[in-house]
């Protein structure tokens, strides 16, 4: 990047600088006349110069022109005006120039900070881009959060100045020249003072700001590096807690900001010294005016209209002085920031921009062998990872890479992908180094993956297909007011040097895929999936998410069915018992009281725990059938079996987690509740401890807690006062809850709970597992997978992914991989989370799918143990960074090398 | 079967006869209740051992796979417990337990298991002995078994 800030703005705007400089220059002109004005209307029709006469007219807007060696050019004798017309007159023409300057002041700020932002916005995409071209090994040195404030933070500051590199300058230069001009015309002594002052204030001032630069680099610095730590205390949260190190981190970021307030406060101090000895400086001028101007004006020697006009001209110049200087303190500012950045973000080993180029075309299949040629690789300290490696691997090849941990197997593969470069030989792919060739054949026809799987915030589906998204693949067309807009980001990206690649094109590329479309693109997904492991902890996402209304309609529209389905499945395999239905007319006993009390899914707090034991309807309707004292009654029972069980337990005992009802910190509190209700009546009981007692009686279930507190009377009441709730259920609590309809999806409620529309039995050993599985099965053979697999593609990963476990995370990484149908597929030890035997299925899996419709890629496998090579055609292995053995299987098992000693 | 005849079932099972009434109770409170149909499996050989189990009432099979196919080593009836060695030891389960009628039992997780052990001593005890005296068993059936295998040989 261009190393100074001056040239870097000339070259892209200068065309924009002119122009301004252009609007500028024109604008001085008002501003001069607004000065001559003041002394116009005091000496003229105020003072009465040329009115003497009673009844005297002076011309009004006469023009002429002084030219040199010409003489006064005449142009128009103007019109005769009286004393009090000439005073209107040339007042209207003040608010006239007041009202141009104001205009051309308004244009010039405007166009300026458009200038800067356009120039902000380039910056801001150059740094982006340049981040993208680093090469790999740049990455480990860096931190994120630093490159984030530098492109966010750092150069906003530049913006601002852009506007302002060149025309403030002149404008400010110019209006304090004017300024001084005018003044030095009315009189030159008074100007001679000013223009010292002046002169003192622009030498020592700068002088002065240069400690101010200093600091304020420092400041940069600093905050840079305390970004960076911020970020490294997010990501490595885990690694905090678990070494009791979060008081290590407070004594760092406490030590860091400690200096950051230091650097500050002394910046304030200086800051604020610099500007007490320029105002002062800027006062001590009217002083002078004052003093010597009056001396001149007792002797004559100055008219009171020429000195009203010198101190009025006087007050224009302090300020664009100011300005100037700090115009002047704020480019070497930006030139320093500017710089600094510059240097973080210039690299020689940048990737060339040619090999990023955006290629929409499909790109043809890689038929040349894949080769590494007398490699070499090091890691970052230097050590040899692996020693002048020569193999070949063809197209539609499988081949396995054996070695033991450090071997070099690892960062072979790794240059494979072009995640580590070569220290000396090369990596061809058909005879081309694959460091020259395009990414868009190396992101198109390699694929790749590792243990160490990035995922990007957003849905699974995103994750998934983001190695489909190459290029904008379709052209939007947009209409009216859309269409506007379009064109307006268009031509902003064009004049910010951005490109103007749109977003809300599909950018999937369905064809690498094998599938033709959206429409069709599952029948690709699912297999992948499938391969490796995910569809079915997908569609357990899918269960446990709350389904809209109206979005999924062909799920929602169809659950009677699917409920239906079930019941029969569960009666076929004589499973009747694994779930308690809901049904209308009955108690469900699997469910606590509370649910079957309600009968519906809650929507908000407001009808669950305390606040629905204490909501007046509800208690009215308990109360109509002497349900109220029941449930306290048992709420009592409650209280006291708990206490009894858990209150010699210490507070953090895993027990607690089997209490539904209570937690460990309410068992003091409903000892003394219990205490002070002993013996009271029913009635005597204040209705917010009884609401505490009551909400105890909501979450029993009795199989669970087996307490015996359910008669079957009691199940009865429950019921009837169900019905009773829903009867005259007031507006307000309409909102609040959604009741079960077995012939209804409930939109409150998970897409598990709608399927079982039910409880499963605590009793059943593996209760809910079986239940996944077969309703799993269930909608396969209802033909919804594919919709509910869609529901659980919606899921969000979070952060890096950080909602999915490791396991997933490298799952959905290898599917990313398998769904382009790459011509090389390598894969790098991708499924390090999984335990052996999972790692075994999914690796057999994945080959079968790999090849699956007669499809022949190249498969480079890095495997963890040996003891699945026979999968594959070929077998390389890796000792101490050398290709010690390379053959197939049988020939290596029936040697006597490092293989069989590594299978052993 | 409610809490409290629970207890009384767990106060059969030599392991935690010598335990006080209330703890019973809590140990009771904090399993779950878990009814299994004839020729249902507990667990598999080779699971993850997750938690114990006292047989409350029914029996099971105790089946070990080995070279020569599937061998019933033992039968479990009510008021013994199955499945504690793999949560003691942190290894895979050694043998599959399959109902041989219908069996109800307490199923008594990992964590809560080795909590109590340390709280309650008396029970570590218990199970000690138990341990010893099945190895007791093992060796003997072991001798046996290495001295028939050294007359079949020679």
């Amino acid at each position: 990047m261009e190393p100074s800030l001056a040239r870097y703005i000339w070259r892209h705007t200068w065309r924009q600088q002119l122009w301004i400089l252009f609007v500028v220059a024109l604008s001085m002109i008002p501003y001069f006349m607004s000065f001559d004005l003041p002394k116009q209307i005091v000496n003229g029709p105020i003072q009465g110069a040329g009115f003497e006469q009673p009844g005297a007219t002076q011309p009004f807007l006469a023009i002429d022109i002084p030219l040199p060696l010409i003489g006064n050019v005449h142009i128009f004798d103007g019109f005769q005006l009286s004393r009090t017309q000439h005073l209107i007159g040339l007042s209207l023409v003040f608010l006239l120039l007041v009202i141009v300057n104001g205009l051309f002041k308004l244009y010039i700020n405007t166009y300026k900070g458009r200038l800067g932002e356009r120039m902000l916005r380039r910056i801001r995409f150059e740094l982006v881009d340049r981040v993208l071209r680093f090469p790999p090994a740049h990455f480990k040195r860096v931190k994120g959060a630093e490159i984030a404030t530098m492109i966010k933070d750092e150069v906003e500051p530049l913006g601002g100045f852009i506007g302002d590199a060149f025309v403030t300058p002149a404008q400010l230069g110019g209006q304090a020249i004017t300024a001084l001009v005018f003044i030095i015309i009315q009189s030159f002594w008074l100007g001679m003072i000013a223009a010292f002052i002046v002169g003192i204030q622009l030498i020592i001032i700068p002088q002065m700001r240069k400690r101010l630069i200093r600091l304020g680099r420092e400041r940069q610095l600093t905050a840079r590096a305390l970004s960076g730590r911020v970020g490294e205390i997010v990501d490595g949260i885990g690694a905090i807690h678990i070494n009791d190190t979060s008081n290590y981190e407070r004594g760092d970021i406490a030590e860091r900001l400690g200096r950051i307030y230091k650097i500050r406060y002394d910046l304030y101090q200086w800051k604020f010294l610099v500007k007490f000895i320029n105002n002062f400086l800027a006062q001590v001028t009217p002083f002078l005016f004052y003093l010597v101007g009056g001396l001149f004006a007792l002797q004559g020697r100055l008219d009171i209209g020429q000195l009203v006009a010198v101190i009025n001209a006087y007050k224009d110049l302090p300020s664009p002085l100011k300005d100037l200087i700090d115009w002047d303190q704020n480019r070497q500012d930006v030139q320093v920031k500017y710089a600094q950045v510059v240097e973080q973000f210039s690299m020689s080993a940048l990737i060339d921009e040619k090999v990023q180029t955006l290629t929409i075309e499909p790109v043809p299949a890689l038929t040349g062998a894949l080769a590494a040629v007398n490699l070499s690789l090091t890691d970052d300290s230097g050590a040899r990872l692996v020693e002048r490696v020569s193999v070949q691997i063809n197209p539609g090849e499988s081949v396995a890479i054996v070695g033991a941990a450090g071997s070099g197997a690892e960062a072979f593969a790794e240059s494979f992908g072009k995640l580590l470069w070569p220290e000396s030989g090369r990596v061809a792919a058909g005879g081309i180094d694959i460091h020259e060739l395009p990414e868009s054949v190396i992101g198109r026809r390699f694929a790749y993956a590792s243990s160490e799987a990035y995922l990007f915030q957003g849905t699974l589906r995103d994750n998934l297909l983001y190695g489909l998204k190459h290029a904008p693949l379709t052209s939007v067309t947009y209409e009216g007011a859309a269409a506007a807009q379009r064109r307006w980001s268009v031509d902003e990206a064009q004049m910010a040097g951005n490109p103007d690649y749109d977003t809300r094109s599909d950018w999937i590329d369905y064809l690498a895929a094998g599938a033709t479309g959206p429409d069709d693109l599952y029948h690709a997904i699912r297999p992948v999936l499938d391969a490796v492991a995910l569809s079915q902890e997908i569609l357990d996402l899918a269960l446990r998410t709350r389904i809209e209304d109206g979005v999924h309609p062909n799920v929602t529209s169809r659950i009677v069915e699917v409920r239906e389905a079930l019941r029969r499945r569960l009666a076929d395999e004589g499973l009747d018992d694994l779930v308690a239905s809901f049904e209308p007319g009955e108690y469900n006993p699997q469910a606590t009281v509370g649910e079957n009390l309600l009968f519906g899914a809650a929507t908000g707090p407001a009808m669950s725990g305390k606040e629905l034991a204490r909501d007046d309807y509800f208690l009215s309707i308990l109360k109509a059938d002497g349900l109220d004292e029941a449930l306290y009654t048992m709420g009592l029972e409650i209280a006291s079996n708990a206490i009894e069980l858990f209150a010699d337990l210490p507070p953090d005992h895993p027990f607690f987690q089997q209490l539904a009802f209570m937690t460990a910190e309410d068992i003091p509190q409903y000892q003394q509740l219990l205490q002070r209700l002993r013996g009271k009546s029913f009635d005597a009981v204040s209705s917010e401890d009884r609401a505490s007692i009551v909400k105890l009686s909501f979450a029993y279930i009795e199989p669970r807690h087996r307490f015996g507190l359910l008669t079957p009377d009691l199940m009865q009441k429950i019921v009837h006062a169900r019905h009773q709730f829903y009867e005259s259920l007031p507006e307000r609590l309409r909102g609040a809850i959604e009741r079960y309809d077995p012939q209804r999806y409930t939109t409150a409620a998970t897409l598990m709970d709608n399927v079982l529309f039910g409880r499963i039995s605590a009793s059943q050993p593996d209760g809910p597992e079986r239940i996944r599985s077969i309703v799993r099965d269930l909608l396969d053979a209802l033909g919804l997978h594919d919709e509910v697999l869609d529901i659980g593609l919606d899921f969000n990963v979070g952060v890096g992914g950080r909602r999915l476990t490791g396991g997933q995370r490298q799952k959905l990484d290898v599917a990313r991989a398998l769904l382009k149908r790459a011509d090389y597929i390598i894969l790098n030890r991708p499924l390090s989370a999984l335990d052996q035997r999972s790692q075994d299925a999914v690796t057999r899996n994945v080959l079968e799918e790999i090849h699956r419709d007669d499809r022949n890629p190249a498969v480079i496998w890095v495997l963890p143990n040996p003891h699945l090579a026979d999968l594959f055609e070929r077998v390389i292995v890796f000792h101490a960074g050398e290709l010690a053995e390379d053959g197939t299987h049988e020939t290596l098992t029936a040697g006597n090398g490092i293989f069989t000693r590594l299978l052993q | 079967m409610l809490l409290n005849d629970e207890v009384g079932m767990l106060r059969k099972v030599p392991l935690f006869a010598r335990v006080a009434p209330a703890k019973l109770k809590l140990l009771a409170f904090t399993s779950d209740r878990v009814s299994y149909r004839e020729g249902q499996t507990l667990f598999h050989q080779g699971d993850e051992g997750d938690a114990a189990y006292v047989v409350l009432s029914g029996t099971a099979d105790i089946i070990v796979d080995s070279a020569a196919g599937q061998i019933k080593v033992a039968e479990v009836e009510p008021n013994e417990i199955v499945g504690e060695i793999a949560i003691l030891c942190d290894v895979s389960r050694t043998a599959t337990v399959t109902a041989t009628s219908a069996l109800e039992v307490l199923k008594i997780r990992k964590d809560h298991f080795l909590r109590l052990l340390t709280e309650f001593p008396e029970m570590t005890v218990e199970i000690v002995k138990v341990l010893a005296d099945r190895l007791s068993h093992t060796t003997a059936e072991l001798t046996a078994a290495r001295s028939k295998a050294r007359q079949a040989n020679s």
